[in-house]
């Protein structure tokens, strides 16, 4: 990939400012189901989530806090869990994420990971539970290969929002 | 990276006004998150509408990508089966000529069964099929299993209807949108199955574990009658599925219920068959107080 060059004196337009982090996390909300697997159990990693906190934890003032509802309820739509789940979830997330940015002084590449990881697993857990209450009888341990995943792929995301952050501010 | 700088205004009291506002609206967004789980729950169906909406933008994408894809899941038994091919070569020639006679005796039976079955007026039309579809992508990121077909109401498919493969039972249509239907698939843990053993008709439930194989739990207390091998169909109790399609095969035993794996492996079948529910075809029970008055009109 060529790098993008920069051009003096140049803002990029506000829609792609706005729009690249929003639709990021909408295709990787999708992307389950884009793509022909046809899955035996839960496999794949809660990518929109994910994509969700990378940008968050790269960019702490780029959207509003209630950003996690409307995107938690495209992700609801795309995944099907019940309507609500990750409207919840992501916004509880959220409001954590903003906890620990008051509480850390110092945030490492391993402290954005530990987060990723501890949001993911909230976000399993709890969409496992809420399953549970609606009468499902999943055991516990099915989301370890999805924590694993996220664990796995979370670098990665990185740094494909990297790019896409930097193609983002470029004019 | 050092800490970035906070969200905290300092002592500008308008925006930490704006601050307070807008914890206060994402602990209500997440309240509301919660009232909608409780109303998906009440009512199941009140946003299938939504899902099935959000199924029209996706299915071309997993549709024209399926149809690229086809036979990629199955690579690594292609590969395997490359490698034995001479010793399997020489079992198949043998197990060919073994059910070959089988066969002719499996036609005398469905002849003399037709037979039968026309003598007793039990005749169905034969062909309960509405349409054929491919499986096209699967809710793979959540725990409840579920799988999207490219077939919807403009082929006739309908909410409730039982899919299968040739190889056996794959399961039941849950959400319908205009080109695309949702299918709660047997490895489902609330998709609950009245099942029986092929050889000697011993009932058991059959209800999926959520991570590809199926708990077959015998109706009868006791010992376990099931051993590893045993082949399992649907009995018809229930009127969704029509009896005798093929469901499971017995891999592992466990205290007081046996693990099967699905016949019709969601992961490797190409297209489905969308069938009609087996109870359409029973006739409403006949009322008894008919004959008190004498027919005034002939019913059509």
């Amino acid at each position: 990939m060529s790098q993008p060059i920069p051009r003096l004196g140049r803002t990029p337009s506000r829609l792609r400012m706005d729009g690249v982090p929003i639709l990021s996390v909408m295709l990787a909300s999708a992307l389950p189901n884009l793509l022909p697997v046809i899955a035996q159990s839960p496999s794949m990693p809660p990518l929109g989530l994910l994509v969700f906190v990378g940008w968050r934890l790269l960019h702490h003032e780029l959207w509003p806090l209630w950003i996690a509802a409307p995107l938690g309820a495209f992700d609801d739509v795309m995944s099907g869990n019940p309507l609500g789940t990750a409207i919840f979830l992501w916004s509880v997330v959220t409001l954590a994420a903003e906890m620990v940015d008051t509480r850390l002084f110092w945030r490492d590449y391993w402290h954005d990971w530990l987060i990723a990881i501890g949001a993911s697993i909230f976000f399993l857990l709890g969409g496992l539970l809420i399953a549970r209450i609606s009468g499902s009888r999943a055991p516990v341990e099915l989301i370890l290969p999805q924590t694993l995943w996220s664990a796995l792929l979370y670098p990665l995301i990185v740094r494909v929002i990297a790019r896409m952050d930097r193609w983002r501010m470029m004019a | 990276m050092a800490r970035p700088p906070s969200r905290r205004p300092g002592v500008n009291r308008r925006a930490q006004y704006g601050l307070f506002a807008s914890y206060v609206i994402t602990i209500g967004c997440a309240i509301a998150g919660l009232l909608l789980v409780v109303v998906s729950f009440a009512d199941p169906a009140g946003f299938a509408v939504l899902r099935a909406g959000a199924a029209e933008i996706t299915t071309p994408v997993a549709s024209s990508l399926r149809y690229m894809v086809s036979g990629f899941g199955s690579v690594d038994e292609q590969i395997v089966a490359y490698i034995d091919a001479g010793s399997q070569n020489a079992a198949l020639r043998r197990q060919v000529e073994a059910n070959r006679v089988k066969l002719i005796e499996a036609d005398a039976v469905a002849q003399e069964n037709v037979r039968l079955k026309k003598l007793l007026g039990l005749t169905q039309s034969s062909d309960d099929r509405i349409t054929t579809a491919r499986m096209i992508s699967s809710s793979s990121t959540i725990s409840r299993r579920m799988a999207r077909i490219n077939a919807g109401s403009s082929a006739g498919v309908a909410s409730g209807m039982p899919v299968r493969a040739p190889e056996g039972l794959v399961g039941r249509v849950l959400i319908v949108g205009p080109h695309s239907a949702d299918v709660l698939l047997l490895t489902d843990s609330q998709n609950i199955i009245p099942v029986r053993r092929v050889k000697d008709n011993i009932g058991a439930i059959s209800t999926g574990r959520d991570d590809g194989t199926l708990e077959i739990r015998p109706l009868s207390a006791g010992a376990n009658p099931f051993r590893p091998g045993d082949i399992l169909v649907t009995t018809g109790t229930g009127g969704v599925y029509r009896p005798n399609i093929p469901v499971a095969i017995v891999v592992a035993l466990r205290e007081g219920y046996a693990i099967g794996v699905p016949l019709a492996s969601p992961a490797r079948v190409e297209m489905v068959m969308v069938e009609r529910a087996y109870d359409a075809h029973i006739p409403p029970p006949v009322t008894q107080a008919a004959p008190a008055t004498p027919a005034k009109a002939p019913l059509p």
